[in-house]
């Protein structure tokens, strides 16, 4: 349906992007010096000018920072005002960086709860929607019965979001882990948080899932998985036979199809040079602050 | 409810063998009786939704409910005590059990749940009398936290007292 609505509007979108609203700026001095850096260039060749140089995995940090690339939902100053109040919301509170795949201890408060606060540690089966919208699902499997949590990002109920343990899966989305052996998502909610080196990248975990028998929620066969050990061992030759006629290989080679459905590397510049220095800033100060925690007075002996 | 006919279906297969010998059978039961013989047909995804029939998973020790539960016949929703015909998290129900009519509170639910609130992969149910006095006197899986609200909402004065549920929660999400 996406595709079709976005196929329909491709007119629209060439429209729009002649149309699009560049003029709103909070840093006016910062984008006129962006600009002028190629007619610099190509006046003299040798003009030293210094640009926000934004990381290349900013994208992959910080992906609700991108918008939604759906035409009919674009609208440029909702979306720069939306950055702003990310950026005003993660001024109070860390919101780490994480992956589907990631352990997550999310502490929230509760009206309901007990002490008013409730904690829940799961794995990370999904993150989805952009900007102040931006979500995620945890999943755990407690007293062996699974359980799944929907958080917004950006909720300012949310206290407090611990990654304890930083990782990727090999897969997009881990809805599997609904038709897998609970062991595969069962997690101790005592866990402490595995700290990684800095500057290592991030581990991929390319675990393979063990399904339970059918019937599955979804036709997993369909959909390519690569953390699924053991699919094959349930279906049938017309599963096999039904799962490639609904395959569409030639979807790779479709440049088309590809730049509508994410956002072009020349506006994701413009997007995160906006938001760069702020989110570094932030960045250094949280990491002066946990060594400032991290380091213990020595006691006197004596 | 497609599964639920299907299900029927798959358990009359047995005596598909019957009906082919039989000349009355048509060419259509018959072929569905030898294909659901050997495999689970499954048409439309599961509705999660508890309404009249929808099978549900017992969570407390209740006698009853532990023996309905380890024989693989959970009890089945009959009637839910709400206007909309569609039970949500702490809604009572009437469920049929063992053959005998019980009343429950829904304590864990399949479907969608709000922001912040556990989705659970069963639907559960805990056994309570009239009264609103639980029948086991433990429930073994989580339950979620608005249900305190929930449950104290429903507690009229001179009615039944449906926080005893939470007295015998094991722990709560």
């Amino acid at each position: 349906m996406n595709v079709n609505a976005r196929v329909l509007s491709n007119r629209l979108a060439q429209q729009c992007s002649l149309k699009r609203i560049v003029t709103f700026s909070t840093k006016p001095t910062q984008q006129a010096a962006a600009v002028a850096v190629p007619q610099q260039k190509d006046a003299a060749n040798s003009a030293p000018v210094r640009k926000p140089i934004v990381p290349a995995h900013y994208r992959f940090v910080y992906p609700e920072f991108l918008p939604d690339p759906k035409v009919e939902w674009r609208n440029t100053v909702r979306e720069k005002l939306e950055r702003l109040d990310m950026l005003d919301r993660r001024r109070q509170i860390e919101l780490p960086e994480f992956y589907v795949g990631s352990i997550l201890a999310v502490t929230s408060s509760d009206p309901h709860a007990a002490g008013k606060i409730s904690r829940f540690v799961g794995i990370c089966i999904h993150r989805e929607r952009c900007g102040l919208r931006a979500r995620f699902i945890l999943r755990n499997v407690i007293d062996h019965q699974g359980i799944e949590v929907v958080y917004e990002l950006y909720d300012p109920t949310i206290q407090k979001v611990e990654v304890l343990r930083l990782e990727k899966r090999v897969d997009d989305s881990l809805f599997y882990l609904r038709d897998a052996l609970p062991e595969f998502s069962t997690f101790d909610e005592q866990m402490e948080p595995e700290t990684l080196e800095e500057g290592t990248p991030v581990p991929i975990n390319d675990i393979k899932v063990v399904l339970r028998p059918r019937p599955w929620l979804e036709r997993w066969e369909r959909q390519n998985l690569l953390g699924v050990a053991n699919i094959d061992q349930y279906i049938k030759d017309k599963h096999r036979k039904s799962a490639e006629k609904v395959q569409k290989p030639w979807e790779k080679y479709d440049m088309m199809k590809h730049y509508r459905a994410t956002i072009p590397e020349e506006e994701q510049k413009e997007i995160f040079a906006e938001v760069h220095t702020e989110l570094h800033t932030l960045e250094l100060q949280r990491k002066r602050n946990k060594r400032k925690r991290s380091f213990v007075k020595p006691k006197q002996l004596a | 409810m497609s599964q639920i006919l299907l299900r029927n279906i798959k358990r009359v297969g047995n005596a598909g063998a019957l009906l082919t010998h039989s000349s009355v059978a048509s060419p259509l039961t018959v072929a569905a009786a030898v294909g659901i013989s050997h495999q689970q047909l499954h048409t439309t995804p599961a509705c999660c939704e508890i309404r009249k029939l929808a099978r549900l998973r017992v969570v407390d020790n209740s006698d009853l409910g532990k023996r309905a539960m380890a024989e693989g016949r959970p009890p089945r929703c009959i009637h839910v005590y709400n206007k909309r015909g569609v039970g949500l998290i702490g809604d009572k129900v009437l469920v049929a059990i063992k053959g005998q009519m019980k009343k429950g509170i829904l304590v864990g639910l399949k479907q969608k749940q709000r922001l912040k609130q556990p989705q659970f992969d069963s639907n559960n149910l805990v056994l309570i009398d009239d009264n609103g006095s639980p029948l086991g006197t433990r429930i073994h899986v989580p339950i979620p936290t608005v249900l305190r609200t929930i449950l104290k909402e429903k507690t009229l004065a001179k009615g039944a007292d449906y926080t005893k549920v939470l007295a015998i929660a094991s722990r709560y999400v």
